[in-house]
Protein backbone atom coordinates (compact mmCIF):
# COMPACT_ATOMS: atom_id res chain seq x y z
CA UNK A 1 0.00 0.00 0.00
CA UNK A 2 1.07 3.61 -0.82
CA UNK A 3 1.33 6.82 1.46
CA UNK A 4 -1.83 8.10 2.42
CA UNK A 5 -2.81 11.61 2.89
CA UNK A 6 -2.15 11.27 6.85
CA UNK A 7 1.08 10.03 6.56
CA UNK A 8 2.30 12.28 3.23
CA UNK A 9 1.37 15.27 5.45
CA UNK A 10 3.12 13.94 8.76
CA UNK A 11 5.97 13.12 6.08
CA UNK A 12 5.95 16.44 4.40
CA UNK A 13 5.81 18.61 8.08
CA UNK A 14 8.74 16.93 9.52
CA UNK A 15 11.19 17.43 6.49
CA UNK A 16 9.96 20.85 6.63
CA UNK A 17 10.84 21.15 9.91
CA UNK A 18 14.06 19.20 9.23
CA UNK A 19 14.86 21.48 6.65
CA UNK A 20 14.00 24.85 8.86
CA UNK A 21 16.72 23.16 11.49
CA UNK A 22 18.95 22.37 9.21
CA UNK A 23 19.20 25.79 7.50
CA UNK A 24 19.34 27.55 10.39
CA UNK A 25 22.24 25.46 11.73
CA UNK A 26 23.71 25.78 7.77
CA UNK A 27 23.12 29.69 8.50
CA UNK A 28 25.23 29.69 12.25
CA UNK A 29 28.50 28.13 10.82
CA UNK A 30 28.11 29.79 7.36
CA UNK A 31 31.12 32.07 6.94
CA UNK A 32 30.44 35.90 6.77
CA UNK A 33 27.56 35.88 9.61
CA UNK A 34 30.15 36.74 12.44
CA UNK A 35 28.53 40.31 13.07
CA UNK A 36 27.72 38.75 17.14
CA UNK A 37 31.67 37.12 17.04
CA UNK A 38 33.25 40.92 16.33
CA UNK A 39 34.42 42.37 19.63
CA UNK A 40 32.90 45.33 19.49
CA UNK A 41 32.22 47.41 22.89
CA UNK A 42 28.26 49.11 22.50
CA UNK A 43 26.46 51.22 24.92
CA UNK A 44 23.61 54.01 24.61
CA UNK A 45 25.42 56.59 25.94
CA UNK A 46 29.22 56.28 26.91
CA UNK A 47 30.41 58.28 30.22
CA UNK A 48 33.42 58.26 32.56
CA UNK A 49 33.89 58.27 36.16
CA UNK A 50 37.08 60.17 37.51
CA UNK A 51 38.09 59.59 41.26
CA UNK A 52 39.91 62.76 41.95
CA UNK A 53 40.14 61.93 45.52
CA UNK A 54 43.30 59.23 44.17
CA UNK A 55 44.61 60.58 41.14
CA UNK A 56 47.67 63.00 41.64
CA UNK A 57 49.40 65.03 39.29
CA UNK A 58 51.99 62.44 38.30
CA UNK A 59 49.50 59.76 37.72
CA UNK A 60 47.24 62.42 35.62
CA UNK A 61 50.84 63.16 33.34
CA UNK A 62 50.62 59.08 32.94
CA UNK A 63 47.42 58.97 31.69
CA UNK A 64 48.17 61.89 29.44
CA UNK A 65 51.05 60.17 27.52
CA UNK A 66 48.90 56.80 26.94
CA UNK A 67 46.42 58.91 25.24
CA UNK A 68 48.91 61.14 23.53
CA UNK A 69 51.04 58.24 22.74
CA UNK A 70 48.28 56.21 21.18
CA UNK A 71 46.77 59.17 19.12
CA UNK A 72 50.08 60.48 17.59
CA UNK A 73 49.76 63.81 19.24
CA UNK A 74 52.80 66.18 18.98
CA UNK A 75 54.17 67.71 21.90
CA UNK A 76 55.11 71.54 20.31
CA UNK A 77 56.56 72.79 23.38
CA UNK A 78 54.35 75.92 22.98
CA UNK A 79 51.03 76.54 25.08
CA UNK A 80 50.21 78.56 22.11
CA UNK A 81 50.06 75.78 19.55
CA UNK A 82 49.70 73.42 22.36
CA UNK A 83 47.50 70.14 21.15
CA UNK A 84 45.70 68.28 24.20
CA UNK A 85 43.37 65.62 23.87
CA UNK A 86 43.36 64.97 27.98
CA UNK A 87 45.21 66.83 30.21
CA UNK A 88 45.65 68.67 33.98
CA UNK A 89 44.46 71.94 35.06
CA UNK A 90 43.56 73.56 38.49
CA UNK A 91 40.32 73.25 40.06
CA UNK A 92 39.39 77.00 39.80
CA UNK A 93 39.95 76.82 36.21
CA UNK A 94 38.18 73.82 36.07
CA UNK A 95 35.41 74.37 38.34
CA UNK A 96 35.24 77.96 38.16
CA UNK A 97 31.53 77.97 39.53
CA UNK A 98 32.76 75.83 42.49
CA UNK A 99 35.68 77.73 43.70
CA UNK A 100 35.63 79.27 46.87
CA UNK A 101 38.06 80.86 48.99
CA UNK A 102 38.54 78.49 51.69
CA UNK A 103 38.23 74.98 49.95
CA UNK A 104 40.51 72.39 51.01
CA UNK A 105 43.89 72.91 50.69
CA UNK A 106 44.20 69.79 48.52
CA UNK A 107 41.57 70.72 46.24
CA UNK A 108 42.81 74.30 45.86
CA UNK A 109 46.20 73.06 44.69
CA UNK A 110 45.86 69.12 42.90
CA UNK A 111 44.97 69.62 39.71
CA UNK A 112 41.79 68.18 37.83
CA UNK A 113 42.11 65.77 35.00
CA UNK A 114 39.99 67.03 31.93
CA UNK A 115 38.89 65.92 28.40
CA UNK A 116 36.01 66.59 26.19
CA UNK A 117 32.70 65.99 28.31
CA UNK A 118 31.28 63.86 25.05
CA UNK A 119 28.22 66.30 25.80
CA UNK A 120 24.62 64.65 25.60
CA UNK A 121 24.01 68.56 24.13
CA UNK A 122 27.24 69.60 22.24
CA UNK A 123 27.46 72.90 21.42
CA UNK A 124 30.25 71.80 18.87
CA UNK A 125 28.21 70.31 17.20
CA UNK A 126 25.80 72.67 16.54
CA UNK A 127 28.07 75.44 15.57
CA UNK A 128 29.87 72.92 13.10
CA UNK A 129 29.13 74.14 9.20
CA UNK A 130 30.24 71.04 7.68
CA UNK A 131 29.11 67.81 9.69
CA UNK A 132 33.20 67.31 10.60
CA UNK A 133 31.72 66.85 14.31
CA UNK A 134 28.75 65.15 15.59
CA UNK A 135 27.00 63.34 18.05
CA UNK A 136 27.23 59.36 17.22
CA UNK A 137 24.48 57.27 18.85
CA UNK A 138 26.00 55.96 21.77
CA UNK A 139 26.89 59.62 22.67
CA UNK A 140 30.74 59.62 21.35
CA UNK A 141 30.98 63.11 19.88
CA UNK A 142 32.64 61.96 17.30
CA UNK A 143 35.23 63.90 14.80
CA UNK A 144 35.97 63.38 11.33
CA UNK A 145 39.33 65.04 10.64
CA UNK A 146 38.50 64.08 6.33
CA UNK A 147 35.44 66.80 6.63
CA UNK A 148 37.18 69.70 9.09
CA UNK A 149 37.74 72.44 7.24
CA UNK A 150 39.25 74.26 10.32
CA UNK A 151 37.01 77.30 10.91
CA UNK A 152 37.20 76.23 14.81
CA UNK A 153 33.59 77.63 15.27
CA UNK A 154 33.72 74.12 17.38
CA UNK A 155 36.21 75.67 19.45
CA UNK A 156 34.85 79.14 20.28
CA UNK A 157 31.51 76.51 20.80
CA UNK A 158 32.98 74.26 23.37
CA UNK A 159 32.68 75.67 26.94
CA UNK A 160 35.36 73.28 28.27
CA UNK A 161 38.42 74.07 25.84
CA UNK A 162 38.56 70.59 24.61
CA UNK A 163 39.60 71.12 21.26
CA UNK A 164 43.02 72.05 19.70
CA UNK A 165 43.69 73.36 16.82
CA UNK A 166 46.82 72.26 14.37
CA UNK A 167 48.31 75.32 13.48
CA UNK A 168 51.19 73.73 11.99
CA UNK A 169 51.93 69.90 10.11
CA UNK A 170 52.01 67.65 13.40
CA UNK A 171 54.56 65.69 11.50
CA UNK A 172 57.19 68.56 11.61
CA UNK A 173 56.78 69.05 15.56
CA UNK A 174 60.46 69.32 16.88
CA UNK A 175 62.20 66.25 16.84
CA UNK A 176 63.98 66.92 20.58
CA UNK A 177 60.81 66.70 22.17
CA UNK A 178 58.79 63.91 19.85
CA UNK A 179 61.82 61.40 19.40
CA UNK A 180 59.68 58.57 18.42
CA UNK A 181 56.65 60.60 16.13
CA UNK A 182 54.89 58.87 15.41
CA UNK A 183 54.13 56.68 18.30
CA UNK A 184 51.17 54.62 17.18
CA UNK A 185 51.68 54.00 13.47
CA UNK A 186 47.81 52.39 13.81
CA UNK A 187 46.16 55.84 14.23
CA UNK A 188 46.74 58.53 11.59
CA UNK A 189 48.30 61.90 12.21
CA UNK A 190 46.54 64.84 11.24
CA UNK A 191 46.91 67.56 8.69
CA UNK A 192 47.89 71.34 9.36
CA UNK A 193 44.60 73.44 9.62
CA UNK A 194 42.14 70.82 11.41
CA UNK A 195 40.95 70.60 15.10
CA UNK A 196 41.21 67.49 16.93
CA UNK A 197 39.68 66.01 20.24
CA UNK A 198 39.26 63.21 22.42
CA UNK A 199 37.13 60.63 21.13
CA UNK A 200 36.32 58.56 23.84
CA UNK A 201 38.91 56.34 21.41
CA UNK A 202 36.13 54.78 19.32
CA UNK A 203 38.83 53.11 17.48
CA UNK A 204 39.31 51.07 20.24
CA UNK A 205 36.27 51.09 21.20
CA UNK A 206 35.96 49.00 18.10
CA UNK A 207 38.27 46.30 18.69
CA UNK A 208 36.78 45.46 22.22
CA UNK A 209 39.28 47.66 24.18
CA UNK A 210 38.86 50.54 27.31
CA UNK A 211 40.09 53.82 26.06
CA UNK A 212 43.76 54.08 26.35
CA UNK A 213 43.70 56.91 29.65
CA UNK A 214 40.96 53.84 31.08
CA UNK A 215 43.44 51.07 30.60
CA UNK A 216 46.52 53.27 31.83
CA UNK A 217 44.54 54.18 34.79
CA UNK A 218 43.84 51.04 35.42
CA UNK A 219 47.30 49.97 35.84
CA UNK A 220 47.85 52.37 38.74
CA UNK A 221 44.92 52.15 40.72
CA UNK A 222 41.49 50.32 40.17
CA UNK A 223 38.36 52.14 39.18
CA UNK A 224 40.18 55.89 39.03
CA UNK A 225 38.42 56.24 35.98
CA UNK A 226 35.21 54.24 35.43
CA UNK A 227 34.13 54.23 31.85
CA UNK A 228 30.80 52.21 31.31
CA UNK A 229 27.18 52.99 29.78
CA UNK A 230 24.88 55.72 31.65
CA UNK A 231 22.36 54.11 29.80
CA UNK A 232 22.12 50.75 31.89
CA UNK A 233 21.20 50.99 35.48
CA UNK A 234 23.53 48.41 36.53
CA UNK A 235 26.90 49.71 35.36
CA UNK A 236 29.83 50.74 36.26
CA UNK A 237 29.09 54.39 36.06
CA UNK A 238 26.17 54.05 37.10
CA UNK A 239 26.78 51.98 40.89
CA UNK A 240 29.75 54.73 41.23
CA UNK A 241 27.43 57.75 40.70
CA UNK A 242 25.05 55.79 43.22
CA UNK A 243 27.86 55.56 45.81
CA UNK A 244 29.61 58.93 45.44
CA UNK A 245 28.92 62.26 45.79
CA UNK A 246 30.22 63.93 42.07
CA UNK A 247 30.34 66.98 40.00
CA UNK A 248 30.46 68.10 36.64
CA UNK A 249 32.26 71.01 34.82
CA UNK A 250 29.65 74.01 34.49
CA UNK A 251 26.14 72.22 34.10
CA UNK A 252 24.61 75.38 34.53
CA UNK A 253 25.15 75.91 30.47
CA UNK A 254 23.04 73.22 29.82
CA UNK A 255 25.29 71.03 27.93
CA UNK A 256 24.89 67.97 30.13
CA UNK A 257 28.44 66.56 30.11
CA UNK A 258 29.04 62.97 30.60
CA UNK A 259 32.45 63.32 32.86
CA UNK A 260 31.87 62.94 36.31
CA UNK A 261 34.03 63.93 39.35
CA UNK A 262 34.48 62.25 42.48
CA UNK A 263 35.88 65.17 44.61
CA UNK B 1 46.11 86.96 -52.12
CA UNK B 2 49.00 89.03 -51.87
CA UNK B 3 52.33 87.67 -50.64
CA UNK B 4 50.48 83.96 -50.97
CA UNK B 5 53.68 82.19 -51.11
CA UNK B 6 54.63 83.60 -47.47
CA UNK B 7 52.10 82.95 -46.01
CA UNK B 8 51.44 79.14 -47.39
CA UNK B 9 55.11 78.74 -45.98
CA UNK B 10 54.38 80.33 -42.52
CA UNK B 11 51.26 78.44 -42.21
CA UNK B 12 53.38 74.79 -43.05
CA UNK B 13 56.27 76.15 -40.45
CA UNK B 14 53.42 77.32 -38.09
CA UNK B 15 51.86 73.76 -37.99
CA UNK B 16 55.12 71.75 -38.24
CA UNK B 17 55.80 73.69 -35.28
CA UNK B 18 52.57 73.04 -33.82
CA UNK B 19 52.59 69.25 -34.54
CA UNK B 20 56.11 68.97 -33.79
CA UNK B 21 55.85 67.32 -30.37
CA UNK B 22 53.62 64.96 -31.36
CA UNK B 23 55.56 63.85 -34.46
CA UNK B 24 59.19 63.56 -32.20
CA UNK B 25 57.41 61.83 -29.50
CA UNK B 26 55.42 59.19 -31.71
CA UNK B 27 55.62 55.69 -30.58
CA UNK B 28 57.19 56.71 -27.12
CA UNK B 29 54.59 57.00 -24.74
CA UNK B 30 55.90 55.85 -21.29
CA UNK B 31 54.50 52.21 -20.32
CA UNK B 32 52.07 52.05 -17.66
CA UNK B 33 53.51 50.68 -14.78
CA UNK B 34 52.60 47.74 -12.96
CA UNK B 35 51.75 47.33 -9.10
CA UNK B 36 54.27 45.08 -7.93
CA UNK B 37 52.80 42.84 -5.33
CA UNK B 38 54.48 42.21 -2.16
CA UNK B 39 55.30 38.36 -0.94
CA UNK B 40 52.64 38.35 1.89
CA UNK B 41 49.91 40.03 -1.12
CA UNK B 42 50.85 37.16 -3.69
CA UNK B 43 50.09 34.19 -0.99
CA UNK B 44 47.02 35.56 0.21
CA UNK B 45 46.01 36.11 -3.79
CA UNK B 46 42.50 37.16 -2.57
CA UNK B 47 42.13 40.62 -2.29
CA UNK B 48 39.06 42.34 -0.22
CA UNK B 49 37.17 42.22 -3.75
CA UNK B 50 38.35 40.85 -6.98
CA UNK B 51 41.61 42.14 -9.00
CA UNK B 52 39.29 43.92 -11.99
CA UNK B 53 37.34 45.81 -9.09
CA UNK B 54 40.37 46.31 -7.05
CA UNK B 55 41.84 47.82 -9.98
CA UNK B 56 39.47 50.60 -11.67
CA UNK B 57 37.35 51.54 -8.28
CA UNK B 58 39.55 51.00 -5.65
CA UNK B 59 39.01 54.82 -4.80
CA UNK B 60 35.41 54.55 -4.24
CA UNK B 61 35.90 51.22 -2.13
CA UNK B 62 38.10 53.18 0.61
CA UNK B 63 35.71 56.52 0.25
CA UNK B 64 33.09 53.81 1.28
CA UNK B 65 35.44 52.93 3.64
CA UNK B 66 36.17 56.17 5.15
CA UNK B 67 32.06 56.81 5.26
CA UNK B 68 31.13 53.92 6.81
CA UNK B 69 33.85 53.60 9.29
CA UNK B 70 34.33 57.22 10.49
CA UNK B 71 30.63 58.13 10.05
CA UNK B 72 28.78 55.44 10.62
CA UNK B 73 31.26 53.26 13.15
CA UNK B 74 31.51 50.58 10.82
CA UNK B 75 34.87 49.21 11.36
CA UNK B 76 34.60 45.62 9.89
CA UNK B 77 33.91 44.40 6.57
CA UNK B 78 32.62 40.77 5.07
CA UNK B 79 33.56 39.57 1.49
CA UNK B 80 31.75 37.29 -0.26
CA UNK B 81 33.82 34.64 0.36
CA UNK B 82 33.07 35.03 3.81
CA UNK B 83 36.21 36.78 5.52
CA UNK B 84 36.06 39.56 7.70
CA UNK B 85 38.26 42.48 7.78
CA UNK B 86 38.89 45.38 9.50
CA UNK B 87 38.24 48.54 6.92
CA UNK B 88 41.49 50.52 7.14
CA UNK B 89 43.85 51.67 4.68
CA UNK B 90 46.55 52.20 7.18
CA UNK B 91 46.46 48.99 8.79
CA UNK B 92 44.67 46.54 7.01
CA UNK B 93 45.96 47.75 3.08
CA UNK B 94 49.00 48.49 3.63
CA UNK B 95 49.68 45.03 6.12
CA UNK B 96 49.63 43.38 2.54
CA UNK B 97 50.68 45.68 0.30
CA UNK B 98 53.21 47.49 2.26
CA UNK B 99 55.52 48.65 -1.03
CA UNK B 100 53.28 51.65 -1.01
CA UNK B 101 56.65 53.12 -3.68
CA UNK B 102 55.33 50.48 -5.74
CA UNK B 103 52.02 49.48 -5.46
CA UNK B 104 50.51 52.62 -4.97
CA UNK B 105 52.97 55.85 -6.24
CA UNK B 106 54.05 54.40 -9.23
CA UNK B 107 50.53 54.38 -10.79
CA UNK B 108 49.24 57.50 -9.09
CA UNK B 109 52.66 59.74 -10.49
CA UNK B 110 52.17 57.86 -14.06
CA UNK B 111 48.22 59.06 -14.19
CA UNK B 112 49.12 62.21 -12.52
CA UNK B 113 47.01 62.11 -9.51
CA UNK B 114 47.38 63.32 -6.11
CA UNK B 115 45.41 61.67 -3.04
CA UNK B 116 45.80 62.88 0.08
CA UNK B 117 45.41 60.08 2.15
CA UNK B 118 49.19 60.25 2.76
CA UNK B 119 48.88 63.62 4.39
CA UNK B 120 47.59 62.47 8.03
CA UNK B 121 47.34 58.34 7.20
CA UNK B 122 51.25 56.97 8.13
CA UNK B 123 52.84 54.58 5.66
CA UNK B 124 54.96 51.91 7.07
CA UNK B 125 58.84 51.65 6.50
CA UNK B 126 59.09 50.15 3.29
CA UNK B 127 61.95 47.04 3.42
CA UNK B 128 63.64 46.40 0.17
Amino acid sequence: MGVDRRQFLKIAGLSTLAGLGGKTAFELLAPGDVEAALPLMKAKRWAMVVDMRRLNEEAMKKLQKACHYAHNVPDFGDPKVEIKWIWAEEFKHAFPDHENEYVPEKVAHEKVLLLCNHCSNPPCCRVCPTGATWQREDGIVMMDWHRCIGCRFCMAGCPYGSRSFNWGDPRKAPKALNPDFPTNPEFPTRSKGVVEKCTFCDERLAKGLLPACVEAADKIGKDLLIFGDLADPDSNVRQALGKHFTIRRKPELGTSPNIYYIV
Amino acid sequence: MYDGGKIIVGLVIGLCLLFSPFFFNAGKAAKAPQPVLTAKAKEAKKCVADTAYMRSSHMHLLDDWRQTVVRDGERYMTTSDGKVYYKSLQVTCLECHSNKTKFCDQCHNYLDVQPYCWDCHLVPKESK
